[in-house]
């Protein structure tokens, strides 16, 4: 059997960073090899060159043994090669059909194309119906479009590139399934990931990236998750801690609470109750899409709420506007770091202002305290080290882990009484993402109420008291976090949704 | 080929350099221009930058029309350019500017003949509320329906000089004219009329009002929660959501204050420079002031010196059409251009160039 | 006053007259919109187009040449345009005012050597035996060819914007322009296409009005036709059909109140005047009030800055 792709010393360098440093592996067909590496590790350079984004700097690919250089991504479509992203490369106001049209190059009259997308969706079990608008899907529903998309092209080589994030337990299973089917039918697949009980249970083979280096090659499955951790890594992490307490009294209250989306594609949240106790973590789960940023706007002032649903120590709060919240010390930290939490093109100094304006006291009739914002900003920067020139470099400049840790210890050093986190680490490396997870648990050491909206279920789970999931703007009601089992977890995210097992016969 | 790449903080020393390197690139496309048409490119380049200033034989004459002509740049250009900032786009100037002088205007000339010490300051207020009026359409439907301001603004600007054109022509013509279009002159009119403060300076209230209005701006956006809600909104419309800003207070506050002094700039100039309400009495000042907002980058003190210059090419372009035979048009487009190339070399200031490969784009 | 002297007939037929310019200058920047797209430059490139129309058709005496030299100025200007934003990455709002200024300017500085010169007639097609239908022949049977061009143009845009690989092509890049670069489409080459596209429409718009619908060159003489039909893109929710809906009924609002001023109505004429431009404020006011269906039909990749990071 002829090596299907091999990659001999590719590297590419941007200006500062190295993203791939002389990286070589090789790929066989059928194949379902895994690329571990933490976040910044040089895993999305290293697939936009297979797929033909990205020119290398120096180095060589083969496929089949003949030399592939792709120029652009039809060329390795052209070649065999497809790719699902992580962002997803869908259009929302264009229909399924459309969207999967646009990526293919030649593709048959729209009324064939929509049975053919019929056919093969229900053949892995990824139904789809190609007239649906797919702004209008849920998150693991466009990323069947996605894998349809590559399917319909019958591809040698398909790329997916943190595939399991949007999906339940449940949909994660049955995502397997077709992978393995398509890996028996004699495709292989590159997985990225840094999902380490995944690539364990899924991949014959591992490379492993670290700082744009290969530093391993593995099978996964004779490795046990720590090991594999370690080598992503490089070094032991401890996992976050806190002394044992029994949580307070109820400080937030959120009553029935339904908000309609502000976006057209959006979700609204949907009857929606919990409380959170002084000490305590709540664990938000659920894949993405489901509510969260219309969560954390209702709680965070920007959307109102009827005035009852929030409460804070019995006080309506609904009707409050984020600057009164922050007033009452309800301090929240967006998803989104570039553009929501912070302003890229601003220094810190203005980004520290930006939500610390009223508790810290730097505005006086309207004028502005500089030296005070300059301290308060510096007095960030340095308890929760974050790696920057300076203050008054812009917020853009920093790394996904130290603006995340700029923008946790903003909120921290506030003092809240309720403290609300919207994927406290998604994109954040992992001594970052510690760091950050230990400050979490301190500020509720501390007695402030704390709540975690996240993806990461190993997260929620290493950090909750009690867990809930968002599935479609609906939350579940919270249950203790320990001993809850993944297949509960799964469950209580919505299960399988609609997926099924792939038929069988191919 | 060349690439482009974003640097992690913008350039300082681009951000200041781009303004000159553009006016120094619009040079030289000018004089080429002008080659085109024939007339020698440094002769008119000095006749426009340098004669009007430094040579005896005009500069008497010229070098108060500097200010004549800056001011209300200046003044049109600061209000505007606090819209800029925060991502709302005034481009109507030119009508509140006409509405601003048509209600200075006509508080005077109802007045006419009283004597008073009241008349002009009452005058400074109705051009303001004139100017205020007219802004607060595209602001209030823009809060209200989300109607798109660039547009409601702009086409008002053609009910304005409608508007214009009826009142030089009907209710406010001069009943002693003789049947000719236009107003009473109010320069002959001392209560109602803003005269030369120091005589040959050119300096009047208008010019007060200009420099009082680049202070307070200066101070606001780099003192002032405000100013800095404004930037906020501008760069990270999101963040400034989150940061508690009301955004529709933030409309009105910006179109209200750019159509305050775009108002202002009307009746300073009704009452002064042109002396009376006429349908071709503005001179597209509104347009020319957008032109000014963004060679001085948005800035306060930029803003002074682009006026300045601007200003300076509005002489300049009159000496050389009476030297050289410049058409008037040639200033037209010598300033588009120059709007042009402040935009695209702006490009330094937010991304390095680098000669290279070219990445599939 | 004497309105029995508005003949309904006439009316119609000049009403497709005053139509077309803005008929034309929208429909290009429908297609530039739905590329990703704003530009405000319209007013500019149909001045300019105007100018080189009506200069080109008076020294060539060919009005059909004149017509095609201003669809080259305006692509021309367009192009201006297309590289500030699209390689430089400027601002579009900031360009856009910028590409106005400039091309009224440039138009004014070209036109000098022909203010008051008649430029040669354009005649209208000849259709034989069904100009003198009753009623339809004066009405549609009755018009130079550029008003059938029009018209064509609004079902081909509709067509291939519906229908074509082509048109799949441009409406993904104007919704999102990052994922259609991950999928290897050249989105700046689309976009500049699209942009010259716009100006080419907008410069043939603007010399109908200098060599059919006036037909003379004065300076400015647009007078806000490119705003408007920045206007009727909007009020028309990137739907060419509703463009030829918005831009007629536009026309049939401009014909009407000439034809009162020449009635000798009781209204200024100054009022009658500003009354196409109130009316299309007050259509804008009534189609942005309508949150839904504005949001959804707007491409939503339009007016934001595209730089491929990767």
């Amino acid at each position: 059997m002829t090596t299907l792709l091999n990659i001999d010393g590719l590297t590419k360098a941007y200006p500062g960073v190295v993203a791939n440093d002389n990286v070589s592996f090789s790929i066989q067909p059928g194949e379902v090899h895994a690329l571990l590496g933490e976040n910044g590790a040089g895993k999305s350079t290293l697939v936009k060159m297979i797929y033909g984004l990205v020119k290398p700097d120096k180095g060589r690919m083969t496929l089949h043994g003949q030399p592939y250089e792709p120029a652009e991504p039809r060329a390795a479509r052209a070649a065999g090669v497809a790719m699902v992203f992580q962002h997803f490369s869908l259009f929302d106001a264009l229909n399924v059909a459309e969207n999967i049209a646009l990526g293919m190059e030649k593709p048959p009259a729209m009324r064939d194309l929509a049975a053919r997308i019929r056919e093969v969706s229900e053949n892995y079990g990824l139904p789809l119906d190609p007239s649906r608008t797919v702004g209008d899907l849920s998150a693991g529903e466009r990323q069947r479009v996605e894998i349809i998309r590559c399917l319909l092209q019958d591809p040698k080589l398909l790329i997916m590139d943190e595939p399991t994030s949007v999906l339940t337990p449940q949909e994660v299973e049955i995502l397997f399934k077709t992978l393995r089917k398509l890996s028996a039918e004699g495709t292989a697949i590159l997985y990225i990931s840094h999902k380490l009980e995944e690539i364990r249970t899924l991949c014959d083979g591992a490379t492993i990236l670290r700082l744009g280096k290969v530093v391993d090659s593995c099978n996964p499955r004779e490795k046990s998750a720590s090991e594999l951790a370690e080598m992503m890594v490089g070094t032991k992490l401890t996992p976050p801690s806190r002394p044992e307490a029994e949580p307070g009294e109820v400080v937030l209250e959120v009553t029935n609470l339904s908000v309609k989306s502000a976006n057209p594609f959006g979700t609204s949240l949907k009857d929606i109750s919990f409380t959170v106790r002084e000490g305590e973590v709540l664990g938000i789960g659920g894949v993405a899409g489901n509510g969260q940023d219309e969560l954390l706007s209702a709680l965070s002032g920007e959307t109102l709420a009827p005035n009852d649903a929030v409460r804070l120590r019995g006080e309506s709060i609904g009707h409050m506007g984020p600057n009164p919240r922050r007033h009452i010390a309800v301090l929240t930290a967006p998803e989104e770091r570039l553009g929501h939490a912070a302003a890229p093109d601003m220094s810190l100094i203005e980004n520290a202002l930006l939500t610390g304006a009223i508790r810290q006291g730097l505005v006086r009739n309207g004028f502005l305290n500089w030296p005070a914002t300059r301290i308060f900003a510096e007095s960030i920067i340095k308890q929760f080290d974050v790696r920057t020139p300076g203050a008054g470099n812009a917020a853009r400049s920093l790394s996904g882990g130290n603006l995340q840790k700029f923008v946790i210890g903003r909120e921290v050093l506030q003092k809240p009484e309720v403290l609300v986190v919207n994927q406290p680490t998604w994109g954040v490396d992992a001594s970052a993402a510690a760091a950050i997870r230990q400050s979490i648990l301190d500020l509720a050491e501390n007695g402030t109420a704390v709540i975690v909206i996240s993806q990461d279920l190993d997260e929620l789970m290493e950090i909750s008291d009690r867990f809930a999931a968002l599935n479609e703007g609906r939350l579940s009601p919270p249950r203790p976090a320990r001993g809850l089992t993944m297949e509960e977890i799964g469950l209580m995210m919505g299960g399988a949704h609609d997926m099924e097992v792939a038929h069988a016969e191919a | 080929m060349l690439r482009l790449e974003k640097r992690p903080t913008p350039s300082r020393f681009w951000t200041a350099a781009t303004p000159v390197l553009a006016v120094l690139l619009t040079m030289i496309a000018g004089g080429l221009l002008f080659m085109i048409l024939g007339k020698d490119p440094f002769a008119a380049i000095r006749t426009i930058f340098w004669d009007p200033l430094f040579n005896e034989q005009f500069a008497s004459y010229s070098r108060p029309q500097l200010l004549v002509k800056s001011g209300p740049l200046i003044l049109i250009a600061i209000g505007l350019s606090l819209g800029f900032r925060a991502g709302i786009w005034n481009i109507g100037a030119e009508g509140q500017y006409i509405i601003g002088a048509l209600c200075g205007a006509g508080v005077g000339l109802a007045l006419y003949p009283m004597d008073a010490w009241f008349i002009f300051p009452l005058m400074v207020i109705a051009g303001a509320l004139g100017g205020l009026l007219w802004a607060m359409i595209p602001a209030l439907l823009k809060t209200h329906f989300r109607t798109n301001e660039i547009l409601v603004s702009l086409l008002l600007v053609y009910v304005a000089e409608q508007l214009l054109a009826s009142m030089a022509l009907g209710l406010m013509r001069n009943p002693e004219g003789g049947g000719f279009p236009g107003s009473r002159n109010l320069q002959q009119y001392p209560s109602a009329s803003n005269p030369e403060l120091i005589a040959g300076t050119g300096m009047h209230w208008g010019i007060v009002a200009a420099f009082i209005a680049v202070i307070a701006s200066y101070v606001l956006l780099n003192r002032h929660l405000l100013g800095f809600q404004i930037r906020l909104t501008g760069q990270s419309p999101r963040a400034a959501r989150f940061a508690g800003v009301n955004p529709n207070a933030l409309i009105l506050f910006c179109l209200g204050t750019s159509g305050v002094l775009a108002g202002l700039a009307g009746l300073f100039e009704i009452a002064g420079p042109a002396g009376q309400v006429s349908i071709d009495f503005n001179q597209g000042y509104g347009f020319t002031a957008i032109i000014v907002a963004f060679l001085g980058r948005l800035n306060p003190i930029g803003i002074l010196l682009a006026g300045l210059l601007m200003g300076l090419t509005y002489i300049g372009g009159d000496l050389a059409q009476f030297m050289l035979g410049l058409p008037a048009a040639a200033i037209q487009a010598f300033q588009g251009m120059l709007l042009f190339f402040l935009l695209g070399v702006d490009v330094l200031s937010n991304f390095r160039i680098r000669i290279g490969k070219t990445e599939a784009a | 006053m004497d309105l029995s002297a508005i003949n309904p007939l006439v009316l119609i037929a000049s009403l497709m007259v005053a139509s077309t310019p803005i008929l034309l200058a929208a429909l290009g920047e429908l297609v530039v919109e739905k590329a990703g797209v704003l530009n405000l430059g319209v007013e500019g490139m149909m001045i300019t187009g105007a100018i080189c129309g009506f200069a080109i058709a008076v020294e060539t005496d060919n009005p059909a040449l004149g017509f095609v030299a201003a669809m080259a100025g305006g692509a021309i200007l367009s192009l201006i345009f297309g590289v500030m934003t699209q390689v430089l990455l400027s601002n579009q709002v900031a360009s856009g005012l910028a590409l106005t200024l400039f091309g009224l300017g440039l138009s004014a500085l070209m036109g000098q050597g022909y203010v008051g010169i008649k430029p040669p007639a354009t005649h209208d097609l000849n259709f034989g035996p069904l100009a003198d239908i009753p009623v339809l022949g004066p009405v549609l049977f009755s018009h130079d060819a550029v008003v059938y061009i029009s018209l064509a143009l609004v079902v081909a845009v509709w067509a291939v914007l519906k229908f074509t690989r082509l048109g799949l092509i441009l409406r993904a890049v104007g919704e999102n322009h990052d994922a259609a670069h991950a999928l290897g489409y050249k989105v700046v080459r689309i976009r500049i296409l699209a942009i010259m596209f716009g100006g080419a429409c907008a410069g043939l718009g603007g010399a109908y009005i200098s060599l059919i619908r006036v037909p003379q060159w004065t300076e400015g003489m647009t007078a806000g036709a490119g705003w408007i039909a920045l206007a009727i893109v909007v009020f028309a929710s990137w739907k060419p059909v509703r463009v030829l809906i918005g831009a007629y009924l536009f026309g049939g609002i401009t014909v009407l109140q000439l034809n009162l001023q020449a009635a000798g109505v009781a209204i200024p004429v100054e009022y009658l005047s500003m009354s196409p431009y109130l009316i299309t404020i007050l259509v804008l006011v009534i189609m942005s009030a309508d949150r839904s269906r504005a949001a959804l039909n707007a491409p939503a990749s339009l007016g934001r800055v595209f730089h491929a990071s990767s």
